[in-house]
């Protein structure tokens, strides 16, 4: 029996219609927009200024305080301005924009292809190496890398864990960089193993990627204390603590991190970004992302320089569909839908899903009629149609009692329910509200 | 290009609709109708529109005319309440009584609190508990099976096998003779037994549990408990004295438990919303049932044992949550 996380989950259509096309590398941009803010915590201090000409690979803004990521320059060029621009959400932020002049990398930088296997760095200068790199969390949740990797006094790691699940319908950057860049993901991980000094590091994969498992499970055999974990296919598996259950069978207690039980997670995309810093020097500066949806004509997996237009990635698929009625950043599951297309790809764009018309709209909701499903469905054992009620009531001590805290946001219930209640919005702003009551308290 | 369309995430939807659900519970409930239409004829028949009927019409006079409200007969809800109803009525039951219980039920038991979603009470049991109760003679003359296909309110009646057994045990018969009086266990299973409509053949009732599983429009945990909880205890009892008390299969096979505890136990709106709060109401609709059949007055009880469980289903909602992530984590060595 394969295993799989133990309370709840669902199963959406896969929809992988790019999973057998090979990463392309795309153009470099005319101009790149580089956001300041593409990772959990503090946005990034520039350190260029307008005119200056700086090269590919070039530090242009400095991580700033304790959670935060450096940000470097992803083509050469001219720094055109710093300026205003619209995110994901429409909200203005930050972000440096650098006219494009060829791509002439800083010397540092080893660009050729050999593999490197040896480490030579001690763990402590490979952290900081990781962060020098201004490398982050690369499934979507962006928190900076370096700070994972250092776990608070008392605390100790004794098992790493690989997200190679890529359990959002549709998306398959992870997939096909499991099945091209096999060695360096081996060594990304050997790397993390030194740094956390830990012996054993477990790559979970679903099993409906059975091509990655089983060359994985090849270049495993080189490598020490490294092994692969065919997992039932069932979302949300890449939750960090749904894929600490499915693979070792420990579960994180409410409110705390996986270091609490001697686990740490990395995503896959984070482990390549690793060995390419770690051993050849190179920052973060671009990432594999997925285009996809139904009526794209070509969906397709691109290696994409960050700060590049999200229309150049849709105009490689083949263009924007007639009949587009949102555009989605991530997976269906979990992202977040675009107001406009004139956004950058950032650190944590891992997919751009173009949906149809017929699917971008909710069906009008209905009474709940306590099927009990969504209780079902939850993979962090809450009681969604209970936390709706209580925030819609704004009874925030109960829903706190509740432990509307502990919800992932995986959109489970939401998804399930079939008086089609929209459960996770709800929770969503209970959480919010919650959450500041709580802060509030410690203060 | 069209304006995008901007919403929270999720994105998709699973497609599962309340239409579907409710259909997919009708849909279950055809092969107990096959087999009751089979035993009881013309009065299955006649029963069973009869109450469909009355069930939609007076869903849709109360939602138009009293809740001034779009009426939503077509959701299936009313349909199912409609065919329980009249799964637990005699198929010799006049066409007036129907209509009352059907008005009891659409009426008390569900739009008087609210309509679909809202009702503490199961409404096809409100409907008949109140027939029971206002009409006991025309409720327990039950038809004998294939015998009166042909016939509706003049059909040839007898006991159920409950009754016979409560009656034999009660006079001090032994159980090897009341074992005579009582059909076979096979005929049992097959439903070649007195008793209410949708009660009688426990293979279309076992069937129709295997496909709401299936289709995962129900869990087992509310079937599951209350038939292994009567198992349990009546087996135990047969243990301990078997002249006095009958065999577990009898009690599984007999008096609409298996139709209490597919169909009606399993009702959305008034069972609990966790897995262990439903496993705590199976089990205590278990024990009522068998408290109620062998130290009781009525030879039945499981209707009363899904009502009494349905009035704690808020307090174990309230008291009994499902297993949190987290909460058992097992010990680890750092
Ligand atoms: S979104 Fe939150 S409440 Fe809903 S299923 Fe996921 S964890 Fe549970
Ligand atoms: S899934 Fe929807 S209808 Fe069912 S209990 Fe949850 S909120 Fe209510």
């Amino acid at each position: 029996m394969l295993k799989t996380f133990s309370i709840g989950g669902i199963h959406p259509a896969e929809n992988k219609l790019s999973a057998q096309n090979p990463i392309a590398t795309l153009d470099l941009p005319a101009q790149a927009i580089v956001m300041l803010a593409q990772h959990i915590g503090a946005p990034a201090e520039p350190v260029v200024q307008k005119g200056d000409i700086v090269k590919t690979g070039q530090l242009i803004a400095k991580a700033s305080g304790f959670v935060s990521a450096n940000i470097h320059a992803p083509v050469s060029g001219t720094i055109e301005k710093i300026d205003d621009v619209a995110d994901a959400s429409g909200y203005k932020r930050k972000a440096i924009f650098i006219k494009t002049d060829g791509d002439e990398w800083l010397e540092t930088i080893d660009r050729t292809p050999d593999l490197k296997k040896e480490i030579s760095l001690s763990p402590a200068e490979i952290i900081q190496r990781i962060a020098d790199a201004g490398i982050v969390g690369m499934g979507g949740a962006t928190f900076p890398t370096h700070i994972k990797l250092a776990p608070p006094p008392g605390k100790k790691c004794d098992i790493l864990i690989i997200n190679g699940v890529e359990c959002e319908p549709y998306l398959t950057a992870d997939h096909r960089v499991m099945l091209e860049k096999g060695d360096e993901i081996m060594v990304g991980i050997a790397i993390l193993m030194k740094a956390l000094s830990v012996n054993k590091a477990i790559i979970g994969i679903e099993n409906n990627k059975p091509d990655a498992i089983a060359h994985l499970n090849k270049m495993a055999q080189a490598y020490q204390g490294i092994s692969i974990m065919p997992l039932k296919v069932q979302y949300p598996q890449g939750g960090e603590k749904q894929l600490i259950d499915a693979c070792i069978g420990r579960q994180v207690p409410s409110g705390k991190l996986p270091i609490e039980v001697g686990a740490v997670v990395q995503n896959i995309g984070t482990a390549l970004a690793i060995y390419e810093a770690v051993q050849k020097n190179k920052p973060l500066i671009e990432r594999v992302i997925t285009v996809t949806g139904k009526s794209v004509s070509t969906p397709g997996n691109y290696l994409a320089r960050i700060g590049t237009p999200m229309l150049s990635l849709i105009e490689a698929s083949g263009g924007l569909p007639v009949d587009t009625g949102k555009i989605i950043g991530g997976g269906p599951m979990m992202g977040k839908a675009l107001t406009s297309i004139d956004i950058p790809v950032t650190k944590g764009s891992s997919g751009l899903l173009i949906m149809p018309d017929r699917e971008a709209t909710r069906q009008p909701m209905q009474n709940c009629i306590r099927c009990a499903k969504c209780v079902s469905a939850c993979p962090m054992g809450l009681e969604p149609y209970l936390l709706m009620v209580l925030s819609q009531k704004g009874i925030w001590d109960r829903a706190e009692e509740e432990k509307v805290m502990d919800c992932i946001e995986c959109g489970s219930c939401s998804f399930t329910c079939p008086s089609q209640r929209p459960l996770l919005d709800h929770i969503r702003l209970g959480k919010n509200k919650v959450g500041q009551i709580m802060r509030s308290r410690t203060k | 290009m069209n304006k995008l369309t901007v919403s929270p995430s999720p994105h998709v939807h699973s497609g599962d609709s309340v239409k579907k659900n409710m259909y997919g519970v009708i849909i279950a409930l055809m092969p107990a109708l096959l087999a009751s239409l089979w035993f009881f004829g013309v009065g299955a028949l006649v029963v069973t529109l009869t109450s469909v009927a009355a069930c939609l019409l007076f869903e849709f006079l109360i939602q138009k005319y009293l809740l001034n409200r779009a009426p939503s007969i077509l959701d299936g809800s009313a349909i199912i309440t409609g065919l329980l109803l009249a799964f637990n009525l005699p198929s010799n039951l006049p066409i007036a009584l129907i209509i009352i219980g059907a008005a009891v039920s659409i009426g008390i038991g569900k739009m008087a609190f609210g309509g679909l979603g809202n009702n503490p009470f199961n409404p096809a049991l409100v409907g008949r508990v109140f027939l029971l109760i206002s009409f006991p003679v025309q409720m327990t003359s039950w038809p004998l099976p294939i015998a009166s296909r042909m016939s509706y309110v003049d059909a040839l009646t007898g006991a159920t096998p409950l009754a016979v057994l409560k009656e034999g045990v009660k006079s001090g018969q032994s159980m090897a003779e009341l074992t005579e009086k009582i059909p076979s266990s096979i005929n049992l299973f097959l439903g070649n037994m007195g008793g209410s409509l949708g009660e009688v053949a426990a293979i279309a009732l076992i069937i129709g549990l295997a496909y709401m599983l299936i289709r995962r429009i129900i869990t087992w945990h509310i079937p599951v408990s209350v038939i292994a909880t009567v198992l349990i205890f009546t087996g135990i009892l047969h243990l301990v004295d078997p002249q006095q008390y009958v065999s577990p299969l009898f009690h599984l096979l007999t008096g609409g438990l298996l139709l209490g505890a597919i169909f009606m136990a399993t009702d959305y709106v008034t069972s609990p919303m966790s897995h262990p709060g439903m496993i705590v109401f199976g089990v205590g609709i278990g024990v009522i049932t068998v408290l109620i059949r062998v130290f009781g007055a009525y030879p039945e009880g499981v209707s009363f044992a899904i009502l009494i469980m349905n009035a704690f289903t808020p307090l174990i909602n309230k008291y009994i949550k499902p297993k949190a992530f987290g909460e058992v984590a097992k010990p680890v060595k750092a």
